[in-house]
Order: structure tokens, then C-alpha cells, then sequence
């Protein structure tokens, strides 16, 4: 199975790399941008063809390395 | 006495670390992020600068994780002294000795200068060479250094005696100018600022040895 785990920092948390890039959009002449957000995608190729198993091993991998939970979210995609 | 350096594939200031400790009198033992023991009768340990791993999914997180890193935290958890400095901050905040996050510093730009610090508390084995409130210089070298931690957290921080120093002119935004953090015990430091990197006339300035002096002295007393 194929997982996707996206990354983001939390609802609240300053982004300065978001900022940036929305600063760097204004200034391209991109109106009515009024919030940029950036995180990260992280794809894992599973040999768990069961996906509630997959899922519940790649939530474990989130809390322990993908994610830092004191700043980040994440969510999980499994297909 | 005896300091262990860890060294990463990435560290970059390991040998600093361990001049630092040998110029306060440590037998220091360099130790590579792949052994699985610690050398024998170890007094403290020291987690270098750099860019560990890279700096690959989050600066720290896969050193942090390294088969050395697991005996660092037992070491820390039987009352161990570990010193992190910089990229080693950030491990010992992926590790979950320390409490909060570094992120990318609030102007993006990567600061690498000579900066002040107030000592905002001298009950330590680190910081009892300073009188309380002196303000040292210390050089800065980092991207992400900007300390963040929820409201109750760094309540608790500064409520505890656990701000170990505090930027006086805050150089990547940090909440609260956080420069460095103790453990509960204070026996963990971890901080962004190099004191490594002033401890010689040669490096601009000495104020950073009165910190690895003070850790042989209390060490030697303990």
C-alpha cells in the first residue's frame, strides 16, 4: 500500500517560511493571497496490504519521527 | 573527570566541544552517533553543533534517534549531566529531555555573530561561574533557533528557575528570548549559543570557559 503523510505546523503557530512566501507572491502581483501556509509531504510505498493496519503503523511513525507534535500536525492518506 | 562528544555524521562542532572540555580539565572519550555503549565512569556528556543528519526532516529528529542517542537519555534519566549545544539543543529537544521546539528563525535569515546573554540563573552546575543577571557574549551560528513552547510550558520554565539564559537582544525570535533551558534537575542544558566558540583571547572573547570550569569544579565537589 501507499501511505502520504502530510505535515503542517499548527493552527497558530507563526510559519516564517509561509510569510515569506506570501510576501514573495504580493510582490509578483498576485492579489487576494490572504494566508500561505507551507509544510512538507512525506510518501511511504508499504509491503501492509491491510489498510486500518497501515494506517495505525504509520500514525506510530508520525509520533515518534515524522511529525514534531509539539508543532506540527499531521494527517495520513492510505491508497 | 570525563566528558563524552558525540559525534554525527554532520557535526561540525565536535572538536571545539572537546577542546572546550579539556581546556576545563575533562579526559574527554569521542563517541560516534552509531556505538550502542557509553564509556565507563562518565561525568558528562557533550551533544555538538552542526547540521546532524543534514538537517533532513527536522534539524535534530534523526540524530535524536540514533542508537547513541537512546543510552544519552538513560544517561540523562539516571541524573546524567548532558550539555547541548545548538544542533545539539535541537536533539535534546527531539529526544524529549527538554521541553519545546526550535523552529526556523523568525527572519529566515541564518545569524552568525557574537550575541549577549543574560544569565538568568546561576543555581547550576553550568552557570555557577556567572553572577546572577551578568550579561555575557556568547557567539550565535543558526537557522533554527527560534524556541517555541505553548504558554504553559514556558510559564513553567521561567516559574521553575529552568531559563538558564535569555537573549538581551532577541536574535531569531524565540518566545520569551529564550537562549538556553535547563532540565528540572538542571543537570541537562541545552542552548543555542556556541559557549565552545569563547574560550580562547583568540576567539574574540572568553566568556563561554567559565561555564566548563564551573562543571569540573561542582562536578569534582559532587
Amino acid at each position: 500500500m501507499k501511505a502520504k503523510v502530510t505535515v503542517m505546523l499548527k493552527t497558530g503557530v507563526l510559519d516564517p517560511q509561509g510569510e515569506a512566501v506570501k510576501s514573495a507572491l504580493g510582490s509578483l502581483g498576485f492579489q487576494g493571497v490572504d494566508a500561505v501556509r507551507q509544510g512538507k509531504v512525506i510518501e511511504l510505498d508499504l509491503a501492509e496490504t491491510d489498510a486500518a493496519a497501515a494506517e495505525i503503523a504509520v500514525k506510530e511513525m508520525c509520533e515518534k519521527l515524522l511529525a514534531n507534535t509539539v508543532i506540527e500536525s499531521y494527517s495520513i492518506e492510505i491508497a | 573527570m570525563r566528558a563524552a562528544v558525540v559525534t554525527f555524521p554532520g557535526s561540525n562542532c565536535d572538536r571545539d566541544l572537546a577542546v572546550a572540555f579539556e581546556a576545563a580539565g575533562f579526559e574527554v572519550h569521542r563517541v560516534w552517533h552509531r556505538d550502542t555503549s557509553l564509556p565507563d565512569g562518565l561525568d558528562v556528556i557533550g551533544l555538538p553543533g552542526g547540521f546532524s543528519f543534514g538537517d533532513y526532516l527536522r534539524c535534530g529528529a534523526i540524530a535524536a534517534n540514533a542508537p547513541i542517542c537512546r543510552e544519552v537519555k538513560a544517561f540523562a534519566e539516571r541524573g546524567g549531566h548532558v550539555l547541548g549545544i545548538c544542533n545539539g539543543f535541537q536533539v535534546l529537544l527531539e529526544t524529549g529531555l527538554l521541553p519545546g521546539a526550535l523552529m526556523r528563525n523568525a527572519n529566515l535569515h541564518f545569524v552568525c555573530k557574537p550575541v549577549g546573554l543574560r544569565v538568568e540563573n546561576n543555581q547550576s552546575p553550568y552557570t555557577s561561574g556567572y553572577d546572577a543577571g551578568a550579561e555575557i557574549t556568547i557567539p550565535i551560528a543558526h537557522h533554527d533557533g527560534n524556541y517555541q513552547a505553548d504558554a504553559e510550558t514556558i510559564a513553567r520554565l521561567d516559574g521553575d528557575g529552568r531559563v538558564a539564559f535569555r537573549y538581551i537582544d532577541n536574535p531569531n525570535g524565540s518566545a520569551s528570548d529564550i537562549a538556553g533551558i535547563f532540565s528540572a534537575n538542571r543537570r541537562v542544558l541545552g542552548m543555542m549559543p556556541h559557549p565552545e566558540r569563547a574560550i580562547d583571547p583568540m576567539h574574540g572573547g572568553t566568556d563561554g570557559l567559565a561555564m566548563f570550569t564551573a562543571l569540573t569544579e561542582m562536578l569534582a565537589d559532587a
